[in-house]
Order: C-alpha cells, then sequence, then structure tokens
C-alpha cells in the first residue's frame, strides 16, 4: 500500500501546545504502556536494567533553549510523535507495503505482518518519529491509537489517543483538521498553528501551537499608575489610612 | 491495492480495578486493567477528585514498578556486616519475633528507646497511633527535611499551608504566581490548573533560579537569586503598602491588622496582643470607638485607632506593620542586587498584582453569613493567587519567607476568595485548633497523647525537667522551637553521637536514610555502621520496611519486607493527608487489586500483628487477642473518637458521610465508588471558611471540628514573639543563653528576611540546587525500566556565564566542592538558569548493587549526589557548637543553602565506565539479578 | 547516518558487480568459456554477495520477498525486480558465453542496461530521502553510476578506459564531496524550521528526550570528526583513483592490475563509510546533534 491516497475522508491528527507543555513525560509512558500491551509487537526495551538501556518510544519529549534578542532565555519542552503527514515519504519508499496512509481518516500505519524491517521508513522520515523495534524486528511508529479512538471496549468519552486522555496540561489536543469546526481546527487557526520543517514537503497533520510571547510585563517606573505612593513615611501613611477608612 | 483489515475494537482488558496511585503524594485515581489477572495498563480515574482521568508518566509506569526485579521477596536477617547486604532470608514468624523480642524489653523499661521514623509515610494517623501507644516520644515522619517551613508557616500564619492543604482557585484566578516549585505534592492538579488557566489566557509568573517545568511555560520568568524571595516579596509588600494597594476591608474584618499590640518597649508584655479575660484579642470598633473582642457581632475593627492603658501604648498591628515595611530598607532599589532582579522589574510584577486584585476584582453572587453574624450578598473575587514550595522553604530563612508570601497574599485579600488561594478540608484549621507536642514517657504505658503538634510559646517545648530535649531529634527545644513535623534528619546523627541519649533500636519505614534522603551520606552510612569499643554497633539494632532493594536495606539488621502499592490496603484519610479540593472532602483506599506473588506484608499489616505481640493497648481487645487482623480491619474499625474512624465516607449504614458507626462494608463500598469518596461544601460555604458560618457548620457536620473554630489570620504572630520575649529575658522559661541572640534576631513576629549562617562558606559563593524531575519519584524510579531511560543519569547543569568563566563545554568534568567535601560530575550548560546557579535533577544517582541495577548502570557511573556536599550541621564557627544546617524556627533542613566551588576536572580516567566521584562500594544484591530484556505483554 | 558495514558492503559489491556485468553485457572483453566462467563468477559473487549482505541489516530477512510488491512507488522495490532480472538475464547470458562460447548481444545489452538500471535504483533509494541534504542530490547516482562503470572497467581490464575513469571518478568524488559538506545548510531545514521556535530567536537544542540511547540516534546520528574526515577523503582518493591509475600506468602485470583492483576497492569501501557516516539526517538537528 505504497501509494499514497489522494485524499482522506477524515484528516485526523493532534495538535500540541508548546506553550503549555511542561515537559513531564506522561505523554510518552502512556503512550509506551498502551501500545506495549495493544496494538501489534510490544514496545520491547534492551538492558533494561543494564547499563546501557534502551527501548522503542513512539513518542518522545525534547527540550529546546531558545534565546531571544533581547532578555532571558527560554526553555520550550517539545513532544514529537508522528504527524501523520499527507505527503509522507515514509510510506512511498516502503517496499513491502508494510506502511501506509488510511484512506478514511490518513493515520499512517504499519503493518507489521509485511514489514521486513529494512527501516528505510525511518530513514525518510524528517521527524524521527519511527524506530526499529529490536526485539520485534518491525518498524513501530504512532497509531494515533487507531486501537483505541474506535474501540467500542472502551467508553465514548476514553476514544481518544491515550497520550492526549493522558497530559495533565491539556498540551494535546486531538481531532478532524478537515472539518473547520473542530476543535484542533479552530486551536490551530487561532493560535498559529505551524507545521515542522515545512520545506521537507512532508504536508505533516499535526499542529503546534508556538508559545505566547515571554517575559513581556513592562518594566515600569516609580510613579507607576498602581504603585503611585499614598504617602512616603509610615506618618503620612497612617494619615492616609485613617482618611480611607473615614470613606469605607 | 486494498488497504489491510484492521480490528479496530480490540479487547481492551478482562476487567478494570480502581485504585488509588502511590508514585508519588499526589495520590491520583488510577484505572488498573487486568488481563488473566495481571496488570495489563494504568490509566487515571476520570470520576476521582485529584486527577480528573490524567495520569503522569510516573502513575502510567506503574506495571514497571510492581514487576521490577528490585521488589524485596521474603524477611531478611541481616548475616554479614552492616552495609555489606549480606542477607538470609528468613519465615515472617521469625522476623516477627526478632522485632518482638527487640522492642518488648524497649516498651517495658524505657519506650524512648526506640526511635520509630516513617519517611515519606502517607498512613501517618496510623503509624503515630501505634507509636503513641508504643509510649516512645520518638516519632515522626519525613516532614522536618521535607518543606515544614511551608507547613508551619502558613499554618501559624493562616490556618493551613500551600503544601497540599490549599489550592489556587483555577476556575478564577488571573494571575497565578509560583515560587521556588519544580513539581510538588500536587502534581497533576498544578499541571492541570496552569493548563486549564493558560487556555483562559491568565498569566502565570515563575519565580524560580531555574527555568524549566513550570517555569519554563510561565509567561515571565523571575530567576531570583536562591534564598532572597523573603526580600523581593518584603519589597513588593513595601510598593505594596506604599501605595496604598492593599484589602483595607478585608484585613480589618479577617486578620489581626487591627489588634491591638502593647507598644512599649518597657513594658514587660511588650510586643504582647491585648487581649479580653478568655484570651480573644482586642481590636476598637469603629463604631463606638471602644475596645472590642475581635469577634464580636457587628465590630467594625479600626486599623487606625490606637489605645492607651494606662500610660502603655497600644498599637494595631498594622500599625507596626506600615512602620516595618514602608522602610527604606525593602524598597525595590535597595534589594535588587541582593535579589539579582532589577528594581523596575519587582516594580513592574507588584503593580501587577495590584493591579489585577484590585482592577480586575469581580463579586460572585453568593450571598453567605460571615462569623460575626454579618450577611455578604456576594463574594469579592481578587484573581490573584500564588503557590510555592520548597525552593522557599528548603532555606534557613523558609519558615520567615514562608510567612512573607502569606502576608503579602493577605495584604491583597486574596486569600480564601474567589480567584485567590482556598483551603482544603480539614483546613482552614488555626494552629490553636492542633494539637501541642507531647513527650511524657511512662514505662509500658501509652505515651500522653500526640508526639507532633504546634507550640505557642516556650511553656510548649519538649524538654525534660532539666531542660534538655525530650525527643531524640531535639524538635520541640530552643534550637527549633516550632519544629512541628518532628527533625527525621537529625536522628541518625543524634543517635550516633547519642545526645541528647542513646537508643536501642531504630525502627524506619521508606526513607532512604543512607543515601538520597540524608544530607552528608557518606557521614550517615559511617555512623550507620559504627561500633563502640567492645565493638558493638553504636547504633545497636535497625529494623526497616522497604519493599524494594534500596540503599538502606544494607544497613539494617533486619528488613520487613512491604508490598507494592498494587497489593495492599491503604487509607489516606481525613485524620492526616486527605485528598480533598477546595469544594469538597475526599478520601480514598488503595486495596489489594493483584495479589502478591512474594512472601512480602504490608507494612502496616505488619504493624497491626506487631503491635498486638506487644501488648500494645490500641492493638488488642480486651482479652488481649489481636485486634486488627489487618490493616483493612483497621482501616474499617477503628475508631478515633466517637463516630470517627480512618475513612469519612459511607459510615453507619453507608448513608452517613463524615461522623458515623463503623459500616462493616465500608471498604467494598470504596470500592464500587472507584476507591474513593467525596463530599462536597455547599456553594455559600465554599470561600471564606475561616469566617464563613456555613462552612463551619459544614466543618462540624463532617466531623473535622468538634465546634466552630473562626480566627484571624495572623499577620502578626504572636508565638515568635514570645519567644524572642524569652530570650530578651523576660518570663519563667528562657533559652541557653548561647542561642538568644539568633532567637532574638530570627523569631521576628512580622515576616523579615535576614542572610542564612554564610559560616564558612568563604571561597563558595555559587548556589548549587536540586530539582525533581517530573518523571521520577526520588530513587525509586530508577528501578522502572521504563522512567529509567528518561533520567539515566544527571548532569549538572551551569549556567553560560559559569560554563564560560571555567573553560568548560558540554560533556565536561568538574569538580564542585563545599565546605563538606567535593564531588566530580560532568556538566552541562544551561542558559535559562540564574548566573551564580547550577543545578541538578535529584536522587538519580545510585549505589552500586542497588535496585537490582547492573553495577554499571548511568545511575551508579555518571548518576550523583549533591547530597554528599551538604551537611546536617554547618561548619564549626569556633564556639566549640555544631550550629545545625536548619531553619532557627522550624528545623527545617536547609538544602537549598548549599554555596559550592567549581573548576575544570579532567574526565576520570579509571578503565572501565566514566565514574562520578566519590564512588562507594557496590553492595551486595538482596534480589536475584534482572533480566536483560523486556517486551511486557500480558493479554494474549 | 550509521555506517553500517552492511550496507557499505552491499553498495560497494553491488556496484561493482553490476559495473562488471555491465561490462560483460556489452562484450567487454569478449570473453568466452572458461575465461567467461571466471569472469561471471567474480560479477556474480560481488553483485549476489553484496545483495545479500544487504538482507543482514533486515528485521525479517524471510520476508525479503515481500519487498517485490511495491515497485509502483518505492525505489528498493524497484532495486529487487531490476536486480532479479539483470541477474536473470545476465546469467543465461553468461551460461550462452560459458556453455556455449556464444554470445547473444541483444540479451547481454538488455543484461548491461538492467545492472545499469539495478546501480541507479540503488542510488535512488539514497537520492530520493530528503531527510538526507547530502545524499538528496542528482550528484547521487551520478556518483553511484561513475563508481559502478570505473570499477567494472577496471574489473573488465579495460585499461585505456578504467585510466580515465578513474581520473574522472576523482575528480566527480571531490565535487560531491565539496557540495554535499553544503547540503544541510542549502536545505533550509534547520533547528529553527525542524522546531517552528526561530521567530522567538536563537535555537538549542537542551535535554534529550532520554538520557540513554535509543534508535534514531544508533541509525542517523553518526559524527565524523573534520580532520577526521578531511584525511579520509584524501586515502579514498588515492586508494580509489591515484593508486590504481599509478599501477595500470606501470607495465602491465596481473600482480600490479590485482593490486589497483584491491586498492580501488579499499578506497570505494573507505568512500562509502564516508558517504554513510558523513550523511546528516535532519532529525538529527532535534538532537542537537548531526
Ligand atoms: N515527580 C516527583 N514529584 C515529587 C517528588 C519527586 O521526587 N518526584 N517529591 C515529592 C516531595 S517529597 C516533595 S517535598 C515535593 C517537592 O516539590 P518542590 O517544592 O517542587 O521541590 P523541588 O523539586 O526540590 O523544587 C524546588 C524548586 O525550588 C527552586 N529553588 C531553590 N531555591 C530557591 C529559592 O531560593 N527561591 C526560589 N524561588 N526557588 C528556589 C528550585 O530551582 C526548584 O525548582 O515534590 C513531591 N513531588
Ligand atoms: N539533595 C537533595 N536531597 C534531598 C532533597 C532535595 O531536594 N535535594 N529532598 C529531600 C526530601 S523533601 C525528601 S521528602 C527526601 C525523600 O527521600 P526518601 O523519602 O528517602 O525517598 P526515597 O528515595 O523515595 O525513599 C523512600 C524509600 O521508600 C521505599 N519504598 C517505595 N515504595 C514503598 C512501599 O510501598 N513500601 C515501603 N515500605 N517502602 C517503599 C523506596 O524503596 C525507598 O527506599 O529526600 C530529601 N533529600
Ligand atoms: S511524521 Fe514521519 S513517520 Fe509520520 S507520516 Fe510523517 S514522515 Fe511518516
Ligand atoms: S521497515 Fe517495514 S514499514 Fe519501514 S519501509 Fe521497511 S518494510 Fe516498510
Ligand atoms: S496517539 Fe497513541 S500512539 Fe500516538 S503518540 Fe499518542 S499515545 Fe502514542
Ligand atoms: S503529557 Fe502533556 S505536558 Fe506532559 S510532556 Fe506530554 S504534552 Fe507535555
Ligand atoms: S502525580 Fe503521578 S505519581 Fe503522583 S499519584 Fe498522581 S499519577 Fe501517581
Ligand atoms: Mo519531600
Amino acid at each position: 500500500m505504497t501509494s499514497l491516497p489522494n485524499s482522506t475522508q477524515k484528516k485526523l491528527g493532534l495538535v500540541i501546545d508548546l506553550d503549555t507543555c511542561v515537559g513531564c513525560h506522561a505523554c510518552v509512558i502512556s503512550c509506551k504502556g498502551w501500545n506495549t500491551e495493544n496494538y501489534g509487537a510490544p514496545l520491547s526495551d534492551q538492558d533494561a536494567y543494564g547499563s546501557d538501556p534502551s527501548g522503542t518510544f513512539l513518542n518522545r519529549v525534547h527540550s529546546f533553549e531558545v534565546q531571544p534578542q533581547t532578555g532571558a532565555a527560554q526553555l520550550i519542552h517539545f513532544p514529537k510523535s508522528c504527524l501523520h503527514c499527507d505527503d509522507a515519504p515514509c510510506v512511498t519508499v516502503c517496499p513491502t507495503g508494510a506502511s501506509y496512509k488510511r484512506s478514511e481518516d490518513g493515520i499512517v500505519l504499519v503493518n507489521e505482518s509485511d514489514c521486513i524491517g529494512c527501516g528505510l521508513c525511518a530513514w525518510a522520515c524528517p521527524y524521527g518519529a519511527r524506530e526499529l523495534d529490536q526485539a520485534a524486528g518491525v518498524m513501530k511508529k504512532c497509531t494515533l491509537c487507531v486501537d483505541r479512538i474506535y474501540n467500542e471496549n472502551l467508553p465514548e468519552e476514553d476514544r481518544e489517543p491515550a497520550c492526549v486522555r493522558t497530559c495533565p496540561a491539556g498540551a494535546r489536543h486531538f481531532g478532524d483538521f478537515n472539518d473547520p469546526n473542530s476543535h484542533v481546527s479552530t486551536l490551530s487557526r487561532d493560535r498559529g498553528g505551524m507545521d515542522l520543517m515545512p520545506e521537507q514537503g512532508t504536508a505533516p497533520v499535526n499542529k503546534y501551537l508556538p508559545p505566547r510571547p515571554k517575559d513581556a510585563l513592562p518594566e515600569i517606573d516609580v510613579l507607576a499608575p498602581f504603585l503611585t505612593p499614598v504617602a512616603e513615611t509610615p506618618k503620612g501613611f497612617l494619615g492616609w489610612l485613617d482618611k480611607t477608612l473615614e470613606k469605607l | 491495492m486494498q488497504q489491510p483489515v484492521i480490528d479496530l475494537s480490540p479487547h481492551v482488558s478482562d476487567e478494570v480495578r480502581k485504585t488509588t496511585c502511590y508514585m508519588c503524594a499526589c495520590r491520583c485515581g488510577i484505572n488498573v486493567h487486568l488481563k488473566d489477572g495481571k496488570v495489563a495498563y494504568i490509566e487515571g480515574n476520570r470520576d476521582h477528585p485529584v486527577n480528573k482521568g490524567v495520569l503522569c508518566a510516573k502513575g502510567s509506569a506503574g506495571i514497571m514498578q510492581v514487576n521490577a526485579p528490585s521488589r524485596l521477596r521474603a524477611p531478611l536477617k541481616r548475616v554479614g556486616p552492616r552495609g555489606s547486604g549480606e542477607f538470609e532470608e528468613i519465615s515472617w514468624d521469625e522476623a516477627l519475633k526478632i522485632a518482638t523480642d527487640w522492642l518488648a524489653p524497649i516498651r517495658k523499661n524505657n519506650p524512648e528507646k526506640l526511635a520509630f521514623f516513617t519517611g515519606r509515610d502517607q498512613s501517618q494517623s496510623f503509624t503515630s497511633f501505634w507509636a503513641q501507644n508504643f509510649g516512645t516520644p520518638n516519632y515522626a515522619a519525613h516532614g522536618g527535611f521535607c518543606s515544614v517551613n511551608m507547613a508551619t508557616a502558613g499554618i501559624y500564619t493562616m490556618g493551613g499551608a500551600f503544601w497540599e492543604f490549599g489550592q489556587p482557585d483555577w476556575d478564577h484566578t488571573k494571575l497565578f504566581m509560583l515560587f521556588g516549585v519544580a513539581e510538588d505534592h500536587d502534581s497533576n492538579p498544578i499541571k492541570m490548573g496552569i493548563g486549564k488557566i493558560k487556555a483562559r489566557g491568565a498569566r502565570v509568573i515563575g519565580v524560580n533560579p531555574i527555568r524549566t517545568g513550570y517555569n519554563a511555560v510561565a509567561d515571565d520568568w523571575v530567576g531570583i537569586t536562591p534564598g532572597t524571595d523573603g526580600l523581593f516579596i518584603l519589597s513588593m509588600v513595601h510598593c505594596l503598602i506604599k501605595a496604598g494597594k492593599v484589602d483595607l476591608e478585608y484585613l480589618a474584618q479577617f486578620t489581626n491588622a487591627p489588634v491591638l499590640v502593647n507598644s512599649d518597649p518597657d513594658s514587660d508584655d511588650f510586643g504582647l496582643l491585648l487581649r479580653d479575660e478568655n484570651g480573644k484579642e482586642l481590636v476598637i470598633d469603629r463604631t463606638t470607638g471602644q475596645l472590642a473582642r475581635f469577634d464580636q457581632p457587628g465590630v467594625r475593627p479600626d486599623l487606625a485607632a490606637t489605645h492607651r492603658i494606662g500610660d502603655i501604648e497600644h498599637r494595631p498591628v498594622f500599625h507596626l506593620m506600615a512602620d516595618q515595611y514602608l522602610s527604606d530598607d525593602y524598597a525595590p532599589e535597595a534589594v535588587a542586587d541582593r535579589c539579582g532582579i532589577p528594581a523596575p522589574r519587582i516594580r513592574a510584577i507588584a503593580a501587577e498584582l495590584a493591579r489585577v486584585a484590585f482592577e480586575e476584582a469581580f463579586e460572585l453572587d453568593q450571598p453567605w453569613t460571615d462569623f460575626r453574624g454579618e450577611k455578604h450578598q456576594t463574594m469579592t473575587g481578587r484573581p490573584v493567587s500564588f503557590h510555592a514550595m520548597r525552593g522557599i522553604s528548603a532555606h534557613a530563612n523558609g519558615f520567615q519567607t514562608c510567612r512573607a508570601l502569606h502576608v503579602l497574599q493577605i495584604l491583597l485579600g486574596t486569600v480564601e476568595v474567589p480567584g485567590g488561594f482556598r483551603f482544603k478540608p480539614p483546613y482552614p484549621k488555626p494552629a490553636t485548633a492542633h494539637p501541642k507536642p507531647h513527650c511524657k514517657v511512662t514505662p509500658d504505658a501509652p505515651l500522653d497523647g500526640p508526639h507532633l503538634g504546634f507550640v505557642h510559646g516556650p511553656e510548649d517545648l519538649v524538654l525534660r525537667p532539666d531542660g534538655s530535649p525530650a525527643r531524640i531529634d531535639k524538635a520541640f527545644t530552643w534550637e527549633n522551637p516550632m519544629s512541628a513535623h518532628g527533625l527525621m534528619h537529625m536522628v541518625i546523627s543524634n543517635a550516633h553521637a547519642g545526645d541528647p541519649y542513646k537508643i536501642d533500636t531504630l525502627f524506619m519505614y521508606m526513607a532512604n536514610m543512607s543515601w538520597n534522603s540524608s544530607m552528608n551520606t557518606r557521614g550517615v552510612i559511617d555512623m550507620l555502621t559504627d561500633t563502640d569499643e567492645n565493638g558493638d554497633y553504636v547504633i545497636p539494632r535497625i529494623i526497616y520496611s522497604d519493599a524494594y532493594s534500596s540503599e538502606m536495606v544494607a544497613y539494617a539488621d533486619l528488613i520487613l519486607p512491604d508490598t507494592t502499592y498494587l497489593e495492599r490496603h491503604d487509607c489516606i484519610s481525613l485524620l492526616d493527608r486527605p485528598i480533598c479540593e477546595a469544594d469538597a472532602a475526599a478520601d480514598a483506599i488503595r486495596w489489594p487489586v493483584i495479589e502478591p506473588d512474594r512472601d512480602v506484608r504490608g507494612f502496616q499489616s505488619v504493624l497491626c500483628t506487631l503491635g498486638a505481640q506487644l501488648g500494645l493497648p490500641g492493638f488488642i481487645n480486651e482479652d488481649g487477642s489481636q485486634k486488627y487482623k489487618d490493616y483493612g480491619d483497621y482501616i474499617v474499625n477503628h475508631i478515633r473518637k466517637p463516630g470517627i474512624g480512618p475513612l469519612a465516607g459511607f459510615r453507619g449504614d453507608g448513608s452517613q458521610s463524615g461522623r458515623g458507626e463503623v459500616n462493616p462494608d465500608q471498604l467494598d463500598r470504596y470500592i464500587e465508588n472507584g476507591g474513593f469518596f467525596v463530599e462536597h461544601i455547599p456553594a455559600e460555604a465554599s470561600y471564606y471558611k475561616p469566617w464563613n458560618a456555613a462552612y463551619q457548620d459544614w466543618a462540624v457536620n463532617m466531623g473535622l471540628f468538634d465546634s466552630p473554630q473562626p480566627y484571624l489570620f495572623q499577620l502578626y504572630c504572636e508565638p515568635l514573639r514570645k519567644f524572642q520575649r524569652a530570650a530578651e529575658g523576660k518570663g519563667p522559661h528562657q533559652p541557653p543563653d548561647h542561642l538568644r541572640d539568633r532567637i532574638k534576631s530570627t523569631m521576628a513576629p512580622l515576616p523579615i528576611w535576614y542572610e542564612t549562617d554564610q559560616t564558612g562558606n568563604d571561597g563558595f559563593s555559587i548556589h548549587a540546587l536540586t530539582q525533581r524531575p517530573m518523571a521520577m519519584y526520588h530513587s525509586w524510579g530508577s528501578q522502572n525500566a521504563w522512567l529509567r531511560q528518561l533520567h539515566g543519569h544527571n548532569p549538572l547543569y551551569l549556567p553560560t556565564k559559569l560554563m564560560r568563566e571555567n573553560a568548560l563545554q558540554d560533556g565536561d568534568w568538574a569538580r564542585v566542592s563545599s565546605p563538606h567535601g567535593s564531588i566530580t560530575v560532568p556538566v552541562l550548560e544551561m542558559a535559562a538558569l540564574n548566573d551564580n546557579t547550577v543545578w541538578t535533577w535529584n536522587a538519580i544517582g545510585k549505589r552500586k548493587g542497588a535496585w537490582a541495577l547492573d553495577e554499571n548502570a548511568p545511575e551508579a557511573t555518571r548518576g550523583f549526589l549533591l547530597n554528599h556536599l551538604i551537611h546536617e550541621l554547618l561548619p564549626p564557627k569556633g564556639d566549640g557548637l555544631r550550629w545545625a544546617n536548619s531553619d532557627p524556627i522550624t528545623g527545617q533542613a536547609a538544602w537549598f543553602d548549599l554555596k559550592v566551588a567549581i573548576e575544570k576536572a579532567p574526565a576520570p580516567t579509571q578503565p572501565g565506565p566514566l565514574q562520578s566521584s566519590p564512588s562507594f562500594a557496590a553492595l551486595k544484591s538482596p534480589v536475584p539479578a534482572a533480566p536483560k530484556d523486556l517486551a511486557w505483554k500480558v493479554g494474549k | 547516518m550509521h555506517p553500517a558495514p552492511s550496507v557499505i558492503f552491499f553498495t560497494t559489491f553491488s556496484g561493482l558487480g553490476f559495473g562488471l556485468l555491465v561490462f560483460l553485457g556489452i562484450g567487454l572483453p569478449p570473453v568466452t568459456g572458461v575465461t567467461a566462467f571466471a569472469f561471471f563468477t567474480l560479477a556474480y559473487l560481488a553483485a549476489v554477495g553484496g545483495l545479500t549482505a544487504s538482507t543482514f541489516h533486515l528485521g525479517h530477512p524471510e520476508r525479503a520477498l515481500k519487498a517485490f510488491t511495491q515497485w509502483r512507488s518505492s525505489w528498493l522495490s524497484r532495486e529487487a525486480w531490476c536486480a532479479v532480472a539483470a541477474l536473470l538475464l545476465m546469467a543465461i547470458y553468461g551460461a550462452a558465453l560459458v556453455f556455449w562460447n556464444t554470445r547473444l548481444p541483444i540479451l547481454g545489452y538488455l543484461g548491461a542496461a538492467l545492472s545499469l538500471a539495478t546501480v541507479f535504483t540503488t542510488s535512488m533509494i539514497y537520492t530520493q530521502l530528503k531527510t538526507i541534504p547530502r545524499w538528496n542530490s542528482r550528484a547521487t547516482p551520478a556518483k553511484f553510476l561513475a563508481y559502478a562503470l570505473t570499477g567494472g572497467a577496471l574489473l573488465a581490464g579495460q585499461i585505456s578506459l578504467a585510466i580515465p575513469a578513474l581520473a574522472a571518478l576523482a575528480v566527480l568524488q571531490s565535487i560531491v564531496w565539496k557540495q554535499g559538506d553544503t547540503a544541510l545548510s542549502r536545505s533550509g531545514s534547520t533547528l529553527a524550521s525542524a522546531t517552528g521556535l526561530g521567530p522567538i530567536g536563537q535555537v538549542r537544542a537542551f535535554e534529550p528526550p532520554h538520557t540513554g540511547t535509543n534508535y534514531l540516534l544508533r541509525e542517523f546520528v553518526h559524527v565524523v570528526g573534520r580532520k577526521h574526515a578531511a584525511k579520509l577523503r584524501l586515502i579514498a582518493l588515492i586508494l580509489t583513483s591515484g593508486l590504481p591509475i599509478v599501477l595500470l600506468l606501470v607495465p602491465f602485470s596481473h600482480f600490479a592490475a590485482g593490486l589497483a583492483v584491491l586498492s580501488h576497492i579499499l578506497g570505494v569501501l573507505t568512500a562509502r563509510w564516508l558517504f554513510f557516516a558523513q550523511a546528516e539526517h535532519v532529525v538529527g538537528l532535534y538532537y542537537g546533534k548531526r
């Protein structure tokens, strides 16, 4: 299924709010937990208690420091999982058809029983969203929790990705970008949702909301309206107090 | 080609069991999904009041905690020397017999020779009950080294603290200011709250030398110099008072600002509050101009009027505050350099506080009646809220700093009002409503009352008749009079020194005292293994309960292996640290959702048995038989006061809340309800709780108090003045002379800022801090296969300036030294950091051989602890005394006062992996080696 | 990129093998019988050996046949088809030469074309990757083809062709390296574009998501020191082209020719090592590493 669908009925994806992500890694671990137990092979760990532990994760939280022209440096926590690109290069390079983009909802998936573990799709992904599981020998990636979002064994309200459900800060949002009125479309419009590496031409579905301007509280001087002294001395202050109390 | 057909509705689990997370003290509700009786997946419980469905990384990784190879498997008896890690697995019968044989004679003869300290215990009302029954005065949990400054300052000032016992009004606040918090106990609620208010566009200001986590998402970051928050806060207080931007109405009605203070320096009672014969504080009534009780119906307390009795002048507290804080010493220009915050920025923040508090004030259409009987048609919202934790409290000036912050928020009139800071039941509860500490030891009998409490003057100190400390940790003594949580960090060193006396058995529960929870780790290890001239251990016996193969296990003689949190009963009770919300009282349980596959027992259940074997009155029936079969039995059947037990929900026939008879089905009802119980506070009672008649009545009904307890916020803290007064030589209870000056200068009744003791710090000028990683809980995270991949080692982060000055680059190594010791560690650069501060993640470094990790695990090679640089005592001052590295008021361990020097060091070159120093010999692991690889799937 | 031995081996030897097959296909040298057998064996050992090596890095080599299914879109799949077609065709062609001393020229040309196509498809696997700007260039197929043809000429004993080809290859390789050095910066992908944080200020990678390593770092992030790279490039040029040219210019001896081939192979292996080791995947930007 290496060809990409011309269009998809829905365009499901995530909005990730860089203004509120506190970098807690909750999404990382709930993703690991859900996907270890569910879709396909478990996400394995090598040398789990050893000197060089390493494992498969479908979602990882980076952090970056940004130094503005003036003012203090900022730190931004940056979760990253598959962006379910419209022009997914990871799909078209796949020699076996294991990688595909679903025509119903645009979710990019790996059919693990077809995957030969050649790694090429991971090479093609600019975002590092695919990891070859060392135990199973197949490519793993974010499934957008395809086994949750339609799952009739889950209560309706739980039919959302594990990472979205768990995010304590509410920095992750899930929905259909084909619906201009969906929560994700609105958020992305209002807050300037952006693409990562647009120059790669992948047309990512997931959008990132940029952090709001920081350290914008204007520094003010002695006679700021809210701090105009009522009196300079304790005595003067108590005089003011007397007068003010009269009025209360 | 066809798309593959996939199963969109796979089977999720056979069963969901709802219980409470234990991966930190936040106590979120969890849904544990089971397949074939095994834990398959853990998610948050959407109905739960604490987390409303969300879950943090630790919570989701619980599955890896429950299957961790480091879990202890059976009781252990030490067979090698202490510290070797050589043990023999024994039966529970033998373990209980050993414990009983050790403890029974102690109880019979000298109960104080048992020191029972319980770490980050979530069952303190139970463990303290056990200790009280045993009769030893030596009981406390971990609060003394954790954040007792925060707790006491809050309770003495406003009858409740940030620490777990309150929360911002997330629904209404528009400006949220956070001091010194990396993560805190309210982990998920704070994240949810920040997310919520940011979505609304409210402003978050983070005051922290380090800009990570919450401070990274803060709209404004104040990279303050550590230890100077008090000064910064009081400077804002200066600006606000000077500009008259304080809530006079609120101050007059709800605080002791109008209460009269004896202002005659020559008077014996100088500085004490004027009270009537029943001890009620007195104010001047504005309508009559006469003296009146603060709570007299109809009284309009006057903030300005003074009162003369004889020739003794009495001035309202607010006068004293104006005098003190209008001083130019608190002007932004005067403090800017010390705080590392430009004066205009201090003003800007003060102005923003004033603007939001007063310009964005709003009314909630909610009538209520105050304690004076006055009816109010609305509730006035002042949408400014604050939160703070160890960043301000873990300094030796932390108590006063925390008080300063409370005074700031009270001046703005934003405590217990819409948009401000709100208490969670059982708070508000003034210091006077808490017990006082007890220490009267009677052989073969219980202690005369609860160990811990609040002192209100020198007469309440816990001293023996000769004036020496009654407790092994010297809590409630002149050295740290208001040490409401005890001083767990001093127990081992005092016991080792036999000062104030020697003990026989040290009994500890879930505290990794030979590693990350002690200052001076190496020294503590030496004390635990030190022998006397006869070759006997100086601390003769150590019993310890842990669930895992921690560093501490190796230093005990008898190990009582606990279950993991999914395998036992627990009770998150209104009697100690419940899960209440500002709008509701709530408590919760844990219950065995899976059965242990090892020979382990819940520690509390073990105490039920041990208590019975020792014949402790609270643990036996009249016929001497064991009263509580196990902890579950205790939770249901224990009666603290008539009608009140550990759990408030489903009492009596199941329909009663708060008070009611024992309900044998109570645990089942909790389980049916998702593991918790919530009782909402009526709307008219939801704000102004300390003064709200409806709330007070509701609290009495719930069993939180026995009668309404309205009170005033204590801007002026009289108990402090009483200690100060004693130090001035007044009154019958006198401190030792060497402490007089310190008590006089630090125990000021209005918040002050003082520089912490800098003895020995010459040449050490860089602040060194630790922060909790959100994804790790102290030392336990490292045994978790998923979490340890996130934080497997910890670099020391240096600000750009210090990197340049020391010609350091990422990945280089540096020698970091303090007056006490030195470590060699890898460094990384961080720009968003105070210029004179370095830091690392807390408790990532591990001892080789512990936690079932490989000896070359990065935690044990490159990982390190800052604790090696911190001593529990300050360097000698030359006065022959060793002063504790603690807050002089509460005894709070001053972790963050650490100052260091840094120099580039060659990367360690010995063969094998790069090794930070100091490095310790490997412990012999009491558990088998861990598996190499994991692919954990329980279904199919 | 991680310079995986299997892939270096694969591209080097399959390039050489198919290069030789190209020459054999067009009848250079015009061999038959035992000599042909020797040449074909050499070619097949290299080509098939290389292809086999390539399966070593598969997670599921036993499913390798599935790789034939996606020829419509996947260069790897096309490579599989071309390789099999070329090898089959050339097998018939070779058998005719060896056993019947008959040259089937049409088959030979077709086989040569398919062999070239195989090398081309291999190169396109790399070329197509926008994520690796150094490879994402027309120079990559040109280079792969040049290597294959030069190596083929050398193995086919076409000295007069091989000498200028070796020289040209050295020039081409040098240009490609030079060009490659700026490829990432020309690609427009930066940490700023990768994070979208550029408009705020200068972006720097801070803590990585995990303190340990992971598949991405192992596979995509490999840092070669600059000095080290310059030295290796020189060595590669000398071994690939310099030494073989000298050895071919001295009066012909089988020994010198053998040495020339050996040197060339070592050179190509070095160049291929650099091809991978120096290739920077844009994902490295997220890790502050290239
Ligand atoms: N994930 C996780 N959660 C935990 C824990 C854990 O281990 N892991 N531990 C629990 C426990 S026991 C506790 S006590 C709480 C503690 O929770 P926190 O109070 O958040 O404790 P720390 O992580 O020590 O963070 C202290 C913060 O104060 C800052 N700081 C230090 N000195 C100063 C100062 O002088 N001024 C200011 N303004 N800031 C300063 C530090 O930079 C740091 O950000 O967390 C609890 N929650
Ligand atoms: N440098 C530095 N040091 C610090 C701090 C700091 O900020 N900086 N913070 C201090 C503070 S505030 C605190 S609270 C302490 C925390 O320090 P500790 O309370 O010592 O925390 P842990 O390391 O988690 O150790 C608790 C022990 O409990 C065990 N345990 C876990 N689960 C269970 C269980 O279910 N049952 C039983 N019986 N045992 C269990 C663990 O295995 C571990 O051995 O650290 C202090 N140390
Ligand atoms: S993010 Fe990567 S893996 Fe996901 S669709 Fe885009 S290219 Fe493919
Ligand atoms: S690793 Fe699997 S999914 Fe990826 S390209 Fe190869 S066969 Fe396709
Ligand atoms: S959507 Fe599901 S698979 Fe994707 S990152 Fe979130 S939890 Fe992981
Ligand atoms: S769970 Fe939410 S806040 Fe935490 S790292 Fe993930 S996106 Fe950020
Ligand atoms: S904050 Fe995390 S670790 Fe703590 S109780 Fe909640 S889910 Fe568990
Ligand atoms: Mo703590």
